[in-house]
């Protein structure tokens, strides 16, 4: 079984689920860039198997690289970092743990019989 | 208040420098003789080596000091105040300071005007082209300075003879035991040394000895010793020594108030003092009396530690005493001897010759108690007794820095490293041969320097390497668990990910390894501020054939790719997408290119000029070695970027000196610089080692990178690292093998030359490793439309553009 980076109400049915791609898809510890309608989306799987979905656009440098950014942790928060200038960003709330100005979108996850499901709505 | 300065040489540079510092706010007029501001007098022989007169220059004083050059004081009207040069200026003064040094001593023998003297860079000019077309020259004296002209005479390619008329060579510094040790260390240099005999006469092309042995010297080199150029004083009616030196009080002072007198000229205390510490005290006394303190010179000791012909020669306290203890390896080359008093409990002085270890840590400790028994002393080293100073003990003899000034340094003013003790107390910034003491006080005075890498380890980088290399540890999973916390950051794991790379070198994407890299490792391409990649190929040593150029130019028209030559001498491909990545290197590696590392914490380049292949100055193949060194290499990850460049004789158009290693061609083989770079803090490299063959050139850049690999921090370029380690002690690991570990370093070298693989072209035939390279995982047929080009000068430019709204 595979555990979700960000719980989603168990009574909220009425989410629009899209898929991405295989969960084995996904190298452990690094991100993937997904295009979903016209959003540029990052979705990464972490080092204990959870999977999050941020927004692929880091605020600071403009340019759409969040998903190939270093992932780690800084204390208990997994983070990635953008390969830009090394911003460090949380991967469950999207802030910015270097500027607390500054946030990206996140999204909800899942995965449903191994494909990686978002919803942007 | 109006100071008048007569010369111009180190000891004047350190009394206006010393005015300025301390808030000085009158007029200073510098007059000095030779054609250029004052210059590290020092490190002359260096200007023969390449280092250039701009680089020994001193920074100019504040703008309070008016300095004219190619001038000098002629007269002294102390009844009016004023001088008078010999260009007729006439120039008043409140108070004057005679820093006129010392003139070479030429003894009056038959033909002595054919010779040359050893003390400015127009005498170095005037040898320098004298040699050219030489073939033999002779050195009188074989003292300090004799001993560094004739490894000039020799770095100029002349058959080398010194002669001393003392019984052994460098009888003021060493006892007869240590003269015979240094002998042999010249002698296996190919000098021929002659003692116990003076000159008779020079003749055309030849010397004739005391004895009747004639000599053949086409340049002939007076070095026996200096007198103090005292006339000034002399006409002035101010007294002098018997044997010259004008005579100063306690505060520097003449017997006329209004005239000081430092540096070599002065005599104080009945001595005369040749050497740059004592004399940058006295500049320091006289410019704290004339602002109206009170500071005293009461002498200095006469310590010695240099580096002649690549032997390291130390004296320092007394040449003599009771008892002493010797200790002689005349097949290693080594001489160490201390003195102590006769109740074996207080140490005296030393001398070392061929290790000059003990000179560091003991010297400090003359006068005082013993720390150890003296044999143990003898071997002391940074493994060795600690050995704990007073306060009032010297560590910087060079700029008069105490063990408490340092200590204040870092209690008061905040030092907590050496840059910062240098910059604060000046300690170590003449001949740095105290560094290593500045670290241990840093250590001893509870100065934690934190070396944690970052929240993940804390441990520094050499320390996890350590780790790594002893327990074989081959994963960052394994790692972080046993040693760290966490799942990492962008900190520890490119630093792992080159750890592993360093020791092991598997392929940068293999595996959990993969999940490392940075971006540009990532997709073994550079970043670009659009989320586009540049495309670098190797292009050894610069050369290229006219068919690879027109594959790049192919290669670059097909993906619409804009095109810019480098600083590294090759050529970098940019706004290629992720996608496009695997389709542009397979066009490459099927042309015969190879990844060029431009994305990598790894080799660069190496630079080369044309060589005597072409160039009708060149002296030696440097496109051949920068080629050779480039593919030897390649692909080695380390903790920063690698530069290097290799220049085929002295003109050194490839800018070796400002390399991570440069090569420059001489005569007889290459000199290795190490240590250089451009980038924020510039630096040119340091001659690590001379007149090396093919073979010794590359085992020693082998030692070097793989102990640089071992032990510099995270992204510590080599200047930084060996500013930290100091270039003796990485001479000492990688030439001499202090540490026993060369064998280890020269393995691990040829493990990685023989491991090496392209990893473009690995990548390219792994469809696993493929994968990555996709714009959209659910989408890879798309391209990401945020990558938006216009047109400049006929190529494409970046344009950001908003796409969406996340």
């Amino acid at each position: 079984m595979t555990l979700t980076g960000r719980t989603t109400d168990p009574g909220d049915d009425t989410r629009t689920w899209v898929p991405i791609c295989a969960y084995t898809d996904l190298i452990p510890e690094r991100g993937a860039a997904a295009l979903v309608a016209s959003d540029q989306i990052a979705v990464f799987r972490t080092f204990d198997g959870r999977v999050y979905a941020v927004g692929n656009r880091d605020p600071f440098s403009r340019a759409y690289v969040m998903s190939r950014g270093i992932v780690g942790t800084r204390g208990e928060e997994p983070v990635v970092v953008t390969p830009m200038h090394k911003q460090v960003f949380s991967l469950v709330t999207g802030a910015c743990l270097d500027d607390p100005e500054t946030a990206i979108p996140t999204y909800p996850t899942r995965v449903t019989d191994g494909t990686l499901e978002v919803s942007v709505e | 208040m109006r100071i008048v300065v007569a010369g111009y040489g180190p000891t004047a540079h350190r009394l206006v420098e010393t005015l300025a510092r301390e808030g000085f706010t009158g007029t200073i007029t510098v007059i000095g003789e030779e054609p250029r501001p004052a210059y590290d007098r020092v490190a002359l022989t260096s200007y023969l080596k390449g280092t250039s007169a701009a680089e020994l220059t001193f920074p100019a004083p504040g703008a309070s000091a008016r300095v004219l050059l190619g001038d000098r004081v002629i007269s002294i009207d102390r009844a009016r105040r004023t001088v008078t040069t010999r260009d007729g200026h006439e120039e008043p003064y409140d108070a004057l300071v005679l820093a006129t040094g010392s003139a070479p001593f030429v003894p009056p023998v038959p033909g002595a005007d054919r010779a040359f003297v050893y003390r400015t860079i127009e005498d170095l000019d005037a040898i320098r082209a004298a040699s050219s077309g030489a073939a033999t020259g002779v050195v009188v004296g074989g003292g300090l300075l004799g001993l560094e002209a004739a490894d000039a005479l020799r770095g100029l390619g002349l058959a080398t003879h010194v002669v001393e008329m003392g019984a052994w060579l460098m009888p003021r510094q060493v006892d007869e035991g240590g003269g015979a040790v240094l002998r042999g260390h010249v002698e296996r240099l190919g000098l021929t040394v002659h003692t116990g005999t003076g000159l008779d006469r020079i003749e055309d092309g030849r010397v004739v000895l005391a004895g009747g042995t004639a000599i053949d010297a086409d340049v002939v080199v007076f070095s026996a010793g200096v007198r103090p150029r005292d006339e000034l004083a002399r006409r002035a009616g101010l007294p002098v020594g018997e044997r010259g030196g004008v005579v100063v009080d306690e505060g520097m002072r003449t017997a006329d108030p209004a005239v000081y007198a430092v540096g070599e000229c002065a005599l104080a205390g009945g001595m005369v003092y040749g050497l740059i510490g004592p004399c940058n005290a006295m500049a320091e006394v006289a410019a704290d009396r004339i602002l109206g303190g009170s500071a005293s010179f009461t002498g200095a000791e006469e310590s010695t530690k240099l580096k002649l012909l690549g032997v390291d020669v130390a004296s320092f306290g007394r040449l003599s005493g009771a008892l002493d203890v010797t200790y002689m390896d005349p097949v290693g080359g080594v001489y160490k001897k201390l003195f102590v008093s006769d109740d074996a409990r207080t140490l005296l002085g030393g001398i070392c010759v061929g290790d000059a270890a003990p000179y560091t840590l003991l010297r400090p400790l003359v006068g005082r108690e013993l720390t150890a028994s003296p044999s143990d002393l003898l071997f002391a080293s940074a493994g060795g007794p600690s050995v704990d100073l007073p306060d009032d003990a010297p560590v910087c003899s060079c700029n008069n820095v105490s063990r408490g000034e340092v200590r204040a340094a870092i209690a008061e003013r905040g030092a907590t490293d050496v840059p910062a003790l240098k910059k604060c107390t000046r300690a170590g910034t003449s001949c740095g041969s105290c560094v290593p003491a500045l670290a241990s006080i840093l250590a001893a005075e509870g100065v934690v320097q934190d070396k944690a890498l970052c929240e993940h380890f804390s441990h520094s980088r050499a320390e996890l390497f350590d780790i790594v290399r002893v327990r074989g540890i081959t994963t960052f999973s394994r790692l972080i668990a046993e040693h760290g916390r966490g799942r990492g950051c962008d900190i520890c794991k490119p630093v792992v990910a080159s750890i592993l790379a360093s020791l092991d070198g598997g392929h940068v994407l293999e595996g959990e390894r993969a999940a490392l890299q940075d971006t540009n490792d990532h997709f073994l391409a550079n970043i670009q501020k659009n989320g586009t990649y540049s495309v670098v190929p190797r292009i050894p040593g610069g050369e290229i054939t006219p068919e690879k150029l027109i594959v790049i130019g192919e290669v670059a028209r097909d993906f619409g790719l804009y095109t810019k030559i480098t600083g590294g001498q090759r050529i970098d491909l940019f706004g290629a997408r992720v996608e496009e990545l695997p389709k542009i290197w397979k066009r490459l590696v099927d042309a015969g290119f190879e990844s060029g590392h431009a994305y990598g914490k790894a080799l660069r380049t190496v630079k080369s000029c044309v060589g005597s292949a072409w160039c009708r100055y060149g002296v030696q193949d440097s496109v051949g070695m920068a080629i050779a060194l480039e593919l030897r290499y390649r692909g080695l990850r380390s903790p920063h970027k690698l530069k290097a460049a290799v220049s085929g004789c002295a003109r050194e158009c490839a800018e070796a000196r400002g390399k991570d290693f440069g090569v420059i061609a001489t005569e007889s083989g290459w000199n290795l610089y190490v240590g250089g770079n451009g980038g924020f803090t510039p630096r040119h490299a340091e001659l690590l080692a001379s007149d090396l063959s093919d073979e010794e050139l590359v085992r020693t850049i082998d030692r070097f990178l793989m102990f640089y690999i071992r032990t510099a921090d995270r992204l510590q370029r080599t200047s930084a690292w060996i500013e930290r380690i100091g270039l003796d002690h990485l001479r000492d690991v990688v030439v001499r093998d202090s540490l026993g570990i060369c064998a280890d370093l020269d393995a691990a070298m040829e493990r990685h030359v023989g491991g090496y693989f392209d990893e473009w072209r690995a990548t390219v035939e792994d469809p696993e490793k493929l994968r990555r390279f996709a714009s959209f995982v659910n989408a890879p047929g798309t391209p990401d439309p945020s990558i938006v080009f216009e047109t400049r000068r006929d190529q494409i430019s970046p344009v950001l553009v908003e796409v969406t709204r996340r």
